[in-house]
């Protein structure tokens, strides 16, 4: 299908038509999680209904809050020891099944990101109560491992039975004072997605971790990434590119981190956030607490990466850096360009679909941009208004029950630590300069009109998408993943990437463009006919005959 | 070092589980799910679980893996999941259009303990199963056993629904097979098939979870057992159960159920094993065993002999489900290699020890179940380095830190493909089997050799 008869799509019809096969109460609801965009003036796009619960039976691509708190946050970190609180399942598929790559200092430093730990809770301990257990557990890990910290992940039959994860954190502290013990109410049934367990993992992080010790990292320009979690490799890219600039990167949550890292997080003078959904929460409170500006950067594409390097280093202000980095742009540039102009001349106009969880899919539209290709229909499996519509919608988010029981810390400012890194004026200078604080678009504003957001898209769903606009590509996850592939339909995963990576930064842009140029021009699609379902037989020439 | 904190000093732990040798009983249970025809598994408790049992299964077969989830939620937690799974049911008929739903459970709704039996019978009442359409349930904690056991349970809970005893004289075999690949299924099928048997066999998973690529996705594959295939096992001869843990309450149960009487085998891998199933197989049956099945025996045993100077007095580690690592113990004795180390998170108990001890020798080191982890695994070759481990993909971290050849076996193998295509149970699975072992053997010599004395012909 080309260009012209994509766009011939009438969107309404379609959403329609993919509505009328539901029960009438799944259809009121889809209706709002199925929006047609439109960008008006002011930035104003249609209002979606996300981050409500999942309805049952509909077969979600969604996973649980256990997913976004351990599996998530948390699992990147290499030495914070992690015991998963529960029946086995839990701790098994969390474990190495995520790509944050980590890189210890040396080759004896702690790294306990190949390690699943669990308490494996049996029938007994559901009945008779599993903290017994969870401790002898924390005994038997620091005999074994001596720790630094150790965080306790609560899985869903430990808040039915009753077991306190917190109680017995402070407990085992007192036991081994040396030890930070912190423990995660994230049990898969809180909220509806992964969203709360990234939330209750922000939360712990920020009481429990950062700020316990004011040791900064050499080096001048000192900054935090947020939400950026080394899938692949990308964080070492990001490194490589800001060490290049001049610039400190201090710490990463969570891609390639340690805690010692993590402790020391407040004392950096700029915070930046990749992927808004899963860190926002510790973004605005170490601003309240510390005083520490943010502001949204994207290193997935090149052009958006050369942006966001620029506006860290405008944001110091130094002369010398901003040149430095713009030196650094402009090397890197040179092959990015090369290799661009080479695939662009090949994919341009290709169309393209992105259902990725809480950031992805709207991040990877800038990749696909870059390289002339359309994003045509978008959505995120559990991402909110905000990251749907802009922050500017915020006041108006009203949370429902589902989410009610995710704690909202009351945050103040630290009477010690507490200072603002640029004074009022500064910062309405540079407000007026163009800079954006504490703020955060949306996928939606910077998507075409008529494109289709789609939020928790569905088995059934996809299948209607294919059905009616035979995209190019589809990006999404494993569990597509070979859904689509059956059906000549090239799926680029955008959780894992395939094992291949990194795709930030500008190497990562470089592999992104040739991966795709490679998937949408693979041979191997075109062998799915057989050559003799083309040709009816009465047609075919037998070898006997002459 | 991938795997740097693991001491070789081995100290007893009772509490801490690390890197497990199992995961949970719901994933086997849809794996057993998938091999019915037209069926889509649910996973009644809270998404997260059906998300990465999808994930994990989808890894390992690098196919699509269906099933639906109840989607608990705090507040159904709290209350039960009857309306979530209500309105579940209406959901999936609606969009999905399965002819029958299977059903299991989560730590969290039998923690809350939801009675799904009343839940499915008020379904009926209701009018929300459709004409024709089936919903049946089964009852998988992740607080009991491991995935082997949700296999067992579910593939039971096939039998408790739909065997029946009608008094037909059907002249065929049962033939349930543990928690094992599609290929392997495939290729119990092909022995039966040469030898002219008449069989039901379920679970079948082969052409469902290594389907073809032609163009179309395929929501309910070709493959899979039937309803009235599963129907008729009620009265059938004889049922075999091909592996203990995974396969012996179903067949038990059409025993008890339908008065089928059944015998419980080891899986048939190597060529013993295969010989074990075969004779039962004859005898089940009444008939003589083909040329075909004598000719890949032959050929296997052909192969044994002449290259047993390569396998002999090799030493092995093994881990995985238990069914498996006994199959896998028969094949490394019938070829010469020692066992040094059996590993199993799942409980086998007393009788399983004994058979390991008798196949493999007094001085093997077994243990299965609570705290019989890779940790511990890791720890055994440490201490006794052997010259090939057998095991699953997270095996590949102990083999790179100790620099020993590992041969993929088991589940779950995220990391290579094959499995889900060729055998290892048969005698052409022994075949398939025995040509890796003798690969990574032969290549190690050709590695290794000094240059005056590498081998053209070996």
């Amino acid at each position: 299908m080309d260009h012209d008869e994509n766009m011939a799509v009438d969107t309404e019809e379609f959403k329609s038509e993919m509505l009328t096969r539901y029960p009438a109460k799944v259809a009121k609801k889809r209706k709002r999680q199925i929006v047609i965009n439109q960008v008006d003036a002011g930035e104003q796009v249609p209002e979606i209904l996300a981050n409500s619960r999942t309805i049952p039976g509909i077969l979600t691509m969604r996973g649980c809050s256990y997913a976004g708190c351990k599996g998530v946050v948390l699992g990147p970190t290499r030495d914070i020891l992690q015991i998963t609180h529960g029946p086995i399942g839990c701790g098994f598929y969390s474990w190495s099944t995520r790509r944050n790559q980590t890189r210890p200092e040396t080759p004896d430093s702690p790294n306990y990101m190949t390690y699943a730990m669990s308490t494996d809770l049996q029938e007994d301990e559901i009945i008779f109560g599993g903290e017994k257990k969870l401790k002898a557990a924390i005994d038997e890990a620091v005999a074994l491992f001596h720790p630094k910290a150790i965080g306790i992940f609560a899985t869903c039959p430990v808040g039915l039975i009753g077991d306190d994860v917190h109680a017995v954190a402070r407990e085992m502290e007192a036991k081994y004072p040396d030890i930070n013990i912190f423990g995660f109410s994230c049990e898969g049934y809180k909220g509806v997605s992964q969203s709360a367990g990234h939330h209750v993992a922000n939360n712990k992080v920020f009481t429990d971790v950062v700020g316990l010790d004011d040791t900064p990292k050499p080096g001048k320009f000192r900054f935090n990434i947020l939400g950026e979690y080394n899938i692949g490799g990308d964080a070492f890219e990001i490194e490589r590119i800001v060490a290049a600039c001049g610039i400190t990167l201090h710490s990463t949550f969570s891609g390639n981190s340690n805690y010692q890292e993590f402790i020391s997080a407040h004392t950096v003078d700029l915070n930046t956030v990749m992927c808004h959904r899963s860190i926002n929460y510790l973004a605005e409170m170490m601003e309240i607490k510390y005083g520490i500006p943010w502001f949204k950067v994207n290193f997935v594409g090149a052009d958006a990466t050369a942006k966001s390097l620029r506006k860290i280093a405008a944001f110091f202000g130094d002369k010398a850096l901003m040149e430095q980095t713009e030196k650094v742009i402009e090397a890197e540039m040179v092959a990015v360009r090369k290799v661009r102009d080479e695939v662009k001349a090949r994919c341009q106009g290709k169309k393209v679909m992105l259902f990725v969880g809480g950031s992805r899919a709207h991040h990877y539209q800038e990749l696909f941009d870059e390289m002339g290709m359309e994003t045509i229909a978008a959505g995120y499996e559990f991402a909110h208004r905000d990251d749907y519509e802009g922050r500017k919608v915020l006041p108006n988010i009203l949370v429902d029950a589902d989410s009610r029981n995710i704690e909202e810390l009351k945050v103040e400012k630290d009477p010690e630590r507490y200072k603002a890194r640029k004074s009022e004026e500064e910062m309405e200078k540079m407000k007026t300069e163009g800079f954006t604080f504490n703020d955060y678009r949306g996928m939606m504003t910077e998507m075409k009109d008529k494109a289709l957001i789609i939020d928790d898209l569905n088995h059934y769903e996809m299948e209607k998408l294919i059905e009616k606009y035979h995209p190019d590509v589809i990006c999404a996850g494993v569990k597509e993943k070979y859904v689509v592939q059956k059906q000549g339909i090239p799926l680029k995963q955008l959780h894992s990437y395939d094992y291949m990576g990194p795709y930030a930064g500008f190497v990562g842009a470089i592999n992104f463009y040739r991966e795709i140029d490679r998937l949408v021009h693979s041979k191997v699609f075109k062998l799915t006919k057989a050559p003799w379902q083309d040709s009816p037989e009465l047609t075919a020439n037998y070898g006997w005959t002459n | 070092m991938l795997l740097r904190h693991t001491p070789e000093e081995i100290t007893e732990r009772s509490a801490l589980t690390i890197n497990p040798a199992k995961t949970c009983q719901p994933i086997g249970a849809m794996y057993a799910a998938l091999g019915v025809h037209k069926c889509l598994p649910h996973s009644h408790g809270s998404q997260g679980c059906c998300a990465y049992h999808r994930s994990a299964l989808t890894r390992h077969y690098k196919d699509p893996i269906m099933a639906t989830t109840s989607s608990f939620t705090e507040g159904a937690s709290v209350f039960g999941g009857q309306a979530n799974i209500l309105e579940a049911i209406t959901n999936i008929f609606a969009l999905y259009d399965p002819d029958v739903i299977a059903v299991h459970t989560t730590c969290l709704s039998e923690v809350i303990g939801d009675d799904l039996a009343q839940i499915i019978n008020k379904a009926i009442t209701e009018g929300k199963i459709p004409e024709g359409k089936r919903v049946l349930h089964t009852n998988t904690p992740s607080f009991k056993g491991s995935h082997v056991t949700g296999y067992a349970n579910m593939t039971a809970s096939f039998v408790q629904y739909f065997s029946e005893k009608t008094g037909a004289k059907l002249d065929q075999i049962n033939l349930i097979p543990s928690f094992i690949e599609p290929s392997d299924m495939s290729e119990i099928k092909h022995i039966a098939d040469e030898m002219g048997i008449k069989y039901v066999m379920f679970p079948d998973t082969s052409d469902v979870v290594n389907g073809p690529m032609d163009g179309k996705f395929r929501m309910y594959p070709r493959g899979g057992a039937t309803l009235e295939q599963i129907k008729s096992a009620g009265d059938s001869t004889k049922t075999l159960a091909l592996g203990r843990l995974g396969a012996s309450a179903a067949a038990k149960l059409l025993d008890t159920k339908c008065k089928v009487p059944c015998e419980i085998l080891d899986l048939p891998i190597g060529l013993s094993g295969t010989d074990t199933f075969v004779d039962a197989l004859r005898l089940a049956a009444g008939v003589a065993v083909s040329d075909s099945v004598m000719l890949e025996r032959g050929q296997l045993l052909d192969v044994m002999l002449d290259m047993n100077q390569y396998t002999h007095g090799k030493t092995v580690s093994l881990v995985g489900d238990p069914d498996l690592v006994l199959g896998m113990a028969q094949f490394c004795r019938d070829v010469d290699m020692k066992v040094l180390h059996v590993v199993s998170g799942s409980a086998a108990g007393p009788k399983f020890d004994a058979r390991i001890k008798e196949l493999c020798g007094e001085e093997v080191i077994v243990k299965t179940g609570a705290n019989a982890d890779m940790f511990y695994f890791h720890q055994l070759i440490k201490n006794h380095k052997p010259d090939l481990i057998l095991g699953n993909t997270y095996c590949k971290y102990i083999a790179r830190d100790e620099g020993i050849p590992l041969i993929r076996i088991g589940f779950p193998i995220y990391d290579r493909v094959g499995h889900s295509y060729f055998p290892v149970v048969g005698y052409r699975g022994g075949l398939r089997l025995l040509e890796k072992v003798l690969d990574i053997f032969m290549d190690k010599q050709d590695k290794e050799s000094p240059e005056e004395s590498f081998e053209l012909v070996m």
